[in-house]
């Protein structure tokens, strides 16, 4: 009889440069179970999966895997052994068949040729498994993102694995697909198997995980059993803080959201910060009015794909319009582009920071001057010292945590990347910023932490255009919320009525 | 007014790192030992390599020979740098240098003008060539390798139509003292050419650094699309370093050109856009773009030449020499890459009986 412990990890330890990234971490997985491993930002869950899947080597501990003690040196190591990984990003080759796919690098050969029968008996087994029916010789572009991380599943479980390893493998897909992928994972346990999930929606956790392991700095807070642990806790362990303080803290932007309708009142005199009539994009998003006031927070809601992020694109110039004028300040704009966007006091972070934000190969300070750099002449450079000062006073003030000012950015984990983001456009001190899923892959207290810094922009008067797509967070957030269905603005809510129900009701009451 | 950045050439200061790590870390360590390695070579078996002569005032010697001879490979390399930080490549300098060369034979040749003349129509020619490069890569979205590649090989047809298909001679009775002080002049003791890259390594190295254009180009180099984002004119940069590139390369066509006092569209500057690549890849930045660093890529146009000159003075014939030059360029890039590095060190440990 083998032992109900698949995975059993021992005072793991792991250091950077400059960082301790795990500092005697424990952590066990049984068969048959779903654990959650819950942290924030820096908490040390990517450097344990890396260690776990041989990405990094570790500096002391024991991992033993399966009845015994484990030291994989490459991720395909890890996969003979037993234990797969799928990302948050699918690993894929869109190009490529699904069957190619499921079988990339193994593929079953006769006489040194891909026996291709094999090939499609064998991806069309792993699909079986795991409950879907779908065209194995499609292309894997030609399947939605969420049916593509099924495949990745697919192709992770085809390895006869034992432990199933999923980084935020919900945070591009929406609800139904979220149900999708329980079901699966549900039929997975229930083969035995044992599943890592790591993700930063709490709901999703207590919906699916047995069991959840917290940790913080680099160590172990502790593995507690789903149903007994409250959220309250949840979060409280994760922050090293009191249930208190975060109940406190929920009541305080409960009262500011109280006082934002009084607030919103009295600015209604003042002008548009920006204004757009009839905007549109062919194929992307419906004409749509938007106009928004200084001290203003609109949100944009809707399901993924509704034209949240194509508004939000055509606004800062990254994309040109079909029809349709803009106007900044009263002044009317014909060839909108992220330079003129800049200059006229607009910035922009974007959903997916790592293709449209930070440059990872630049150092925090090079990546914080970049917008105002580029907004004077080449040759008015900013005196070095200067550079410095403005790096180093937002890295205190969003406690980016960094080694130094000259850490090349890709190197920081995705909650301070997002910061340097937000301290590149405070830099420029813009009238209006817009930012796309701000939160999205960072933890609790780093959301929290971005939500307050809207609070606080807000209160200097700056307009925020905020784009998300957990509900509660837009609720909190906004003032006022233009919800989204099928590229095409569907309504409007203000003051009281920014309730999330009434967004829901809103974008399901549009489906005739 | 104080607006003068403290020290911003050297950008991995600042650092917290240990000596040791950025000694091992830092992308022209790598060049500077392969050259210390070439030079202990000589220092033993060709000691004579290292004799100074001086001769009217001038120093003669093979040292001398190989800052003479990499003076085309450095100015060619400073601009393929900065393209290549872009993310791109420019495989036209080579016919950009032969073209240079025709423009200032035929000047000299058929007109009165001199350096008057030929200044400005080079300098055109630069323009040109750099805009037509850096439009069709920043505009037209055409893959570099291949947008550069049309000039490569139109332009060694355009050097033969501005020559009528033959070697035009700077002969005794064209001769201009200006032109034939730019390849066979000295200046402060050492040849001319010696100054004319040192100088333009040093305000290119000052400009790219003082001004935020280093900053923009690697930038875009790194990620072209946030860069838009940000505001950077990402076009615009490109365009710059492609005509920055042609302006390299006429310089060094006239440099050529002077040497051989004629214009030989046949020959001048063939494979010289591979060496330079070579040059900016041994020095240490990477093909990908982003990060560049000038010095590197000087010190690697020095260890190529000071390698093809070590070959010919050992007695290599020169349809081999490339042979033995591949193998030290492959040395170099393997030792810069961390991932071969890290398998050596794994090798060292097992070899040692962990």
């Amino acid at each position: 009889m083998t032992s109900p412990v698949l995975l059993e990890i021992r005072d793991l330890r792991k250091g950077f440069p400059g960082v301790q990234a795990l500092a005697g971490a424990n952590f066990n997985v049984q068969r048959g179970e779903i654990h959650a491993l819950m942290g924030e930002n820096g908490a040390g869950k990517s450097t344990l999966i890396k260690v776990l899947t041989g990405v990094h080597s570790r500096d002391a501990g024991e991992v033993r895997f399966d009845g015994q003690s484990i030291e994989p040196r490459a991720p395909v190591q890890a996969e003979a052994l037993g234990i797969s990984t799928v990302f948050q990003e699918v690993n894929l080759i869109p190009h490529l068949s699904v069957a190619e796919n499921i079988t990339l690098g193994r593929q079953p050969r006769r006489f040194g040729f891909i026996d291709w029968r094999r090939v499609r008996e064998s991806a069309q087994a792993a699909i079986a498994r795991l409950g879907l029916s779908l065209d194995i010789n499609r292309e894997l572009c030609s399947y939605s993102v969420a049916t593509q991380q099924m495949i990745a599943i697919a192709r992770a479980i085809n390895l006869d694995a034992k432990l199933l390893i999923l980084d935020e493998p919900t945070s591009s897909l929406d609800e139904k697909e979220v149900d999708e992928l329980f079901v699966v994972m549900n039929r997975l346990r229930s083969q035995g198997l044992g599943i890592v999930f790591v993700s930063h929606f709490l709901e999703q956790v207590y919906r699916i995980c047995d069991r959840i392991t917290v940790l913080r700095g680099g160590q172990t807070v502790g593995e507690y059993v789903t149903a007994d642990l409250p959220r309250i806790d949840l979060i409280a362990k994760m922050l090293g803080k009191e249930p208190a303080d975060i109940e406190s803290m929920e009541a305080a932007t409960a009262a500011a959201h109280h006082q934002d309708a009084i607030t919103l009142e009295k600015g209604e005199h003042n002008p548009p910060v920006l204004q757009v009539n009839q905007y549109s994009r062919q194929g992307s998003i419906q004409p749509f009015d938007l106009s928004i006031r200084k001290g203003e927070v609109v949100g944009l809601a809707g399901l993924l794909g509704s034209g949240r992020t194509e508004i939000a694109r055509l606004l800062f110039g990254l994309d040109s319009p079909s029809s349709g004028s803009l106007s900044v300040d009263g002044v009317h704009h014909s060839r909108w582009t992220p330079r003129r966007a800049i200059e006229a006091g607009i910035a922009f972070c974007p959903e997916d920071r790592k293709v449209d934000g930070v440059i990872a190969e630049l150092s925090v300070r090079e990546n914080i001057v970049l917008a105002m750099q580029a907004n004077r002449s080449v040759v008015r450079t900013l005196p070095m010292k200067k550079q410095l000062a403005l790096a180093q006073h937002y890295i205190d003030a969003l406690q980016i945590k960094t080694p130094s000012t000259e850490t090349a950015v890709g190197t920081l984990s995705g909650g301070n990347q997002q910061k340097v983001l937000l301290a590149r456009w405070l830099v420029m001190s813009p009238k209006l910023i817009i930012l796309d899923e701000p939160t999205r892959g960072i933890d609790v207290g780093a959301k929290a932490e971005i939500e307050s810094l809207v609070a606080s922009l807000r209160s200097e008067g700056m307009a925020v255009i905020f784009i998300s797509s957990e509900l509660d967070e837009v609720v909190r957030t906004c003032q006022r919320v233009t919800v989204l269905r099928d590229q095409q603005v569907v309504g409007e809510l203000t003051g009281d009525d920014v309730q999330e129900n009434r967004i829901m009701e809103m974008i399901a009451s549009s489906h005739e | 007014m104080s607006d003068a950045s403290p020290n911003s050439t050297d950008r991995q200061s600042g650092n917290s790192k240990s000596a040791l790590t950025r000694f091992f870390g830092s992308r022209i360590t790598w060049p500077v030992l392969g050259l210390a390695v070439v030079l202990l070579f000589n220092a033993i078996f060709i000691p004579s390599f290292f004799t100074l002569e001086v001769r009217d005032g001038q120093l003669y010697g093979s040292l001398i020979d190989v800052l003479n001879r990499g003076s085309i490979g450095v100015i060619l390399a400073m601009g393929m740098t900065l393209v290549i930080a872009t993310g791109g490549v420019d495989l036209s300098v080579g016919s950009v240098m032969a073209i240079s060369g025709a423009i200032a034979a035929l000047i000299l040749t058929e007109t009165q003008l001199g350096m008057l003349g030929i200044v400005p129509c080079v300098l055109f020619a630069a323009l040109a060539a750099g805009l037509m490069n850096g439009v069709l890569v920043a505009y037209l979205k055409i893959q570099p390798i291949i947008a550069t590649l049309i000039l490569m090989v139109s332009g060694r047809g355009i050097a033969k139509f501005i020559t009528g298909e033959k070697i035009i001679t700077v002969g005794d009775d064209s001769y201009n003292f200006y032109f034939d002080f730019i390849g066979k002049g000295h200046l402060f003791g050492l040849p001319f050419t010696v100054t004319l890259f040192v100088t333009l390594f040093a305000v290119t190295s000052l400009f790219v650094r003082m001004t935020s254009l280093g900053l923009f180009i690697e930038s875009v180099g790194a990620n072209e699309t946030a860069s838009r984002a940000s505001g950077i004119h990402d076009k615009g940069v490109k365009i710059a370093v492609y005509v920055f590139a042609a302006f390299c390369a006429v310089i060094a066509g006239l440099i050529d050109a002077s040497n051989i006092n004629a214009a030989d569209t046949m020959n001048a500057g063939v494979f010289t856009e591979l060496d330079a690549i070579f040059a900016v890849v041994v020095g240490g930045t990477a093909l990908t773009g982003g990060r560049f660093s000038l010095t590197g890529s000087l010190i690697g146009a020095m260890l190529l030449q000071t390698l093809m000159t070590t070959l010919y003075t050992y007695g290599v014939p020169s349809d081999v020499a490339p042979v033995p030059k591949s193998l030290v360029i492959v040395a170099v890039c393997l030792l810069q890459s961390p991932v071969f590095r890290g398998q050596l060190q794994r090798l060292a440990g097992k070899g040692g009986g962990r």
